[in-house]
C-alpha cells in the first residue's frame, strides 16, 4: 500500500464526527473557520478558547495521534511565518525577553498561530472522519459545478499513482547512478518532471476516452445523494455558532 | 442469417496528422461468437477498437452495431451496446470507490436508486468481485482492478464486450482466472491481444489485422498454424508452445 502524505487521510471510526454526513461536516468546517478568522485578532483569550474547542473535536475522532501528527505537519509553513512575523514588522516595539520586538507583529504573528492552528487542527479533524468518496458526493450535494468536483475526484483517484510514478522515475534515477546534490542535477530533474506531466496529460486523454465509452455527456451522474437530519445539521454546526457568539461577543465588549 | 452485432464496411481512417492507420476494413461478427483480433504492433487495433463506439468517426465506410448505425444522434445506445474495456485499468476505474465507478455507465443511461445498485451488484458477481464493493481502485491488486474494469463495462449490459489486451501484465493464475470468466460470460466477445496461446484458448475465430487492412479471418488454429502467414505479420507463439 502507498504511503504518499495526503493520499491516506481518511481513518475509519465509529465516532459522532465519523457518522455525520459528508456536506454537514463540510459545511461546519468552513463556517467554523470563517467565524474563527473574523474573531478580531487582539482577541487572545477568546481565540485560545476557540483553538481549545477545535482541539477538542480533534480528540473526539479518538483518532491515534501517531495518525494525526503527520496530518498536523501542514502546520509548519504557517508556525515558521508567525515566528519570523514579530522581527519584521514596523510600527511601536515592546520587549520580549532580551529582545526587542514589533508589538503589531507580536499581536499579527500569536493571533495567525492561534486561529492558523485552530483552522488546521479542525480541518484535519474533518479530514480523517470522511472518506474521499464521502466528500465528492458532498461537493456534489452541496452543486459545487461538477469540473470542480471531478478535479477534486480525479485528485482523490490519481495522487497515488501519480505518487507512485514518481517514485518509480526516482528508483530508475538512482539505479543509474544519478543523485540530486548539485545543480548539475536540475535539468535532469526538470526532465523528470516534464516526462511526469506528459504522463499525467496522456492520462488525462485516455481516462476522458474510457469516460466518453461510458455514456458521459459532461454532466456528473449524482448517484447517491447525501442526506441529514436536521439533529445532525445541529451537531455540524455547533462549533461555528461558538466561534460565532464568540466573535460577535468581542467586538461588542470591545 | 443473423443481424451481425458489428458490422463494418470499408472503414479507412488517418488521423488528423495525416497518419492513414485504417484501410477498408470489413468485418462481421454474430451474436453469440468470440472473436480475436490479432495483429503486430501499430497494425490499427485500438484505432479500429475507437470506431465501435463513435469515439473515432471513419472518414470512408460504416459501422453498425446490431443494426443501429454509428452516428452522432445514435451515440448513447451504441456505447450502450458496445461495452470497451481498455488496456490499463487505471485509466478505466476514475471514481473514488469501485462502486461508483460500477455504477457511472448505468448512471448516464438514468438508472437510480436500488435498480442502479442491483445493477451495480449483478456486475460485480459476474466477475467474482462483488466483495470489493466498498474498496479504493488503488487499493487493489491488478488482477482485481482488471475485473472491476469488466464489470464497469458489463453494468450496461452491452451486447458485445471489447477487450484490448485483457491477459497484459497479468500473472498465471490471474490470466486463467480471467479466462474462465471471460468463458462464463454470456455476452459477444471481441478482444483485442497479442496474447496467441488466449486467443487460442477463448476464441474459436480469429481476425489478423496488419498495416491497417484485415489480412486474414478463420479458424484462430487454422490461422496460427500457418506459419507463414504469422511471421508475414509479426505473429509470434511462445518457444515451445504447439497448436
Ligand atoms: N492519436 C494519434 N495520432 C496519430 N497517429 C496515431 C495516433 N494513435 C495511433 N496512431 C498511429 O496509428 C497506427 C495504429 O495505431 P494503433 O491503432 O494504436 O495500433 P495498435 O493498437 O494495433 O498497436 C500507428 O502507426 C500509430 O502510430
Ligand atoms: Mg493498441
Amino acid at each position: 500500500m502507498g504511503s504518499a502524505p495526503g493520499a491516506h487521510l481518511h481513518v475509519e471510526g465509529d465516532t459522532v464526527l465519523h457518522r455525520l454526513p459528508a456536506h454537514t461536516k463540510l459545511v461546519g468546517l468552513m463556517a467554523f473557520v470563517l467565524a474563527v478568522v473574523s474573531v478580531p485578532s487582539e482577541a487572545h483569550v477568546a481565540l485560545g478558547a476557540l483553538l481549545a474547542l477545535g482541539v477538542a473535536v480533534l480528540l473526539s475522532t479518538r483518532v491515534a495521534a501517531r495518525h494525526l501528527l503527520p496530518r498536523l505537519a501542514v502546520e509548519t509553513p504557517f508556525a515558521v511565518f508567525a515566528l519570523v512575523l514579530p522581527f519584521v514588522a514596523v510600527g511601536p516595539t515592546t520587549a520580549l525577553g532580551p529582545v526587542t520586538v514589533s508589538q503589531t507583529g507580536l499581536t499579527a504573528a500569536v493571533a495567525l498561530l492561534l486561529k492558523g492552528t485552530t483552522g488546521v487542527v479542525t480541518a484535519v479533524a474533518f479530514a480523517v472522519t470522511t472518506r474521499p468518496r464521502d466528500l465528492v458526493r458532498a461537493l456534489q450535494h452541496l452543486r459545487v459545478p461538477d469540473p470542480l468536483v471531478l478535479i477534486a475526484s480525479f485528485m482523490v483517484r490519481y495522487l497515488d499513482v501519480v505518487a507512485d510514478q514518481l517514485r518509480r522515475m526516482k528508483v530508475a534515477r538512482a539505479s543509474r547512478g544519478f543523485s540530486a546534490r548539485s545543480v548539475r542535477a536540475w535539468p535532469v530533474l526538470a526532465a523528470g518532471t516534464g516526462a511526469l506531466f506528459i504522463r499525467s496529460y496522456e492520462r488525462g486523454e485516455r481516462v476522458h476516452l474510457a469516460m466518453v465509452s461510458r455514456g458521459w455527456t459532461g454532466a456528473m451522474p449524482m448517484t447517491s445523494p447525501l442526506s441529514a437530519t436536521p439533529g445532525q445539521w445541529a451537531t455540524a454546526l455547533a462549533p461555528a455558532l461558538v466561534a460565532v457568539v464568540v466573535s460577535v461577543g468581542v467586538r461588542m465588549a470591545g | 442469417m443473423t443481424t451481425p452485432v458489428l458490422d463494418l464496411r470499408g472503414v479507412a481512417y488517418a488521423y488528423p496528422g495525416g497518419h492513414q492507420a485504417l484501410f477498408g476494413v470489413d468485418l462481421h461478427v454474430h451474436p453469440g461468437e468470440r472473436v480475436a483480433l490479432l495483429g503486430p504492433n501499430g497494425a490499427g487495433k485500438t484505432t479500429l477498437v475507437l470506431h465501435l463506439n463513435g469515439v473515432l468517426t471513419p472518414g470512408a465506410g460504416s459501422v453498425t452495431v446490431s443494426g443501429l448505425p454509428v452516428t452522432d444522434e445514435n451515440l448513447l445506445e451504441v456505447r450502450r451496446r458496445v461495452g470497451i474495456v481498455f488496456q490499463d485499468p487505471d485509466d478505466q476505474l476514475f471514481m473514488p470507490s469501485v462502486r461508483d465507478d460500477v455504477a457511472f455507465g448505468p448512471a448516464n443511461l438514468g438508472l437510480r436508486g436500488a435498480e442502479l445498485d442491483a445493477r451495480v451488484v449483478e456486475a460485480l458477481d459476474a466477475v467474482g468481485v462483488a466483495d470489493l464493493a466498498d474498496r479504493a481502485p488503488h487499493h487493489l491488486s491488478f488482477g482485481q482492478r482488471r475485473r472491476v474494469a469488466i464489470a464497469t463495462v458489463l453494468a450496461m449490459r452491452p451486447e458485445i464486450l471489447v477487450l484490448d489486451e485483457p491477459s497484459s501484465n497479468l500473472d498465471p493464475a490471474s490470466r486463467r482466472e480471467l479466462a474462465d470468466i471471460l468463458r462464463s460470460l454470456d455476452v459477444t466477445i471481441l478482444m483485442v491481444t497479442h496474447d496467441l496461446p488466449y486467443a487460442v484458448e477463448l476464441c474459436p475465430r480469429a481476425v489478423v489485422l496488419s498495416e491497417g487492412s484485415v489480412v486474414a479471418d478463420g479458424p484462430t488454429r487454422e490461422l496460427l498454424s500457418d506459419s507463414a502467414l504469422m511471421a508475414r505479420h509479426r505473429l509470434e507463439l511462445p518457444v515451445g508452445f504447439s497448436i
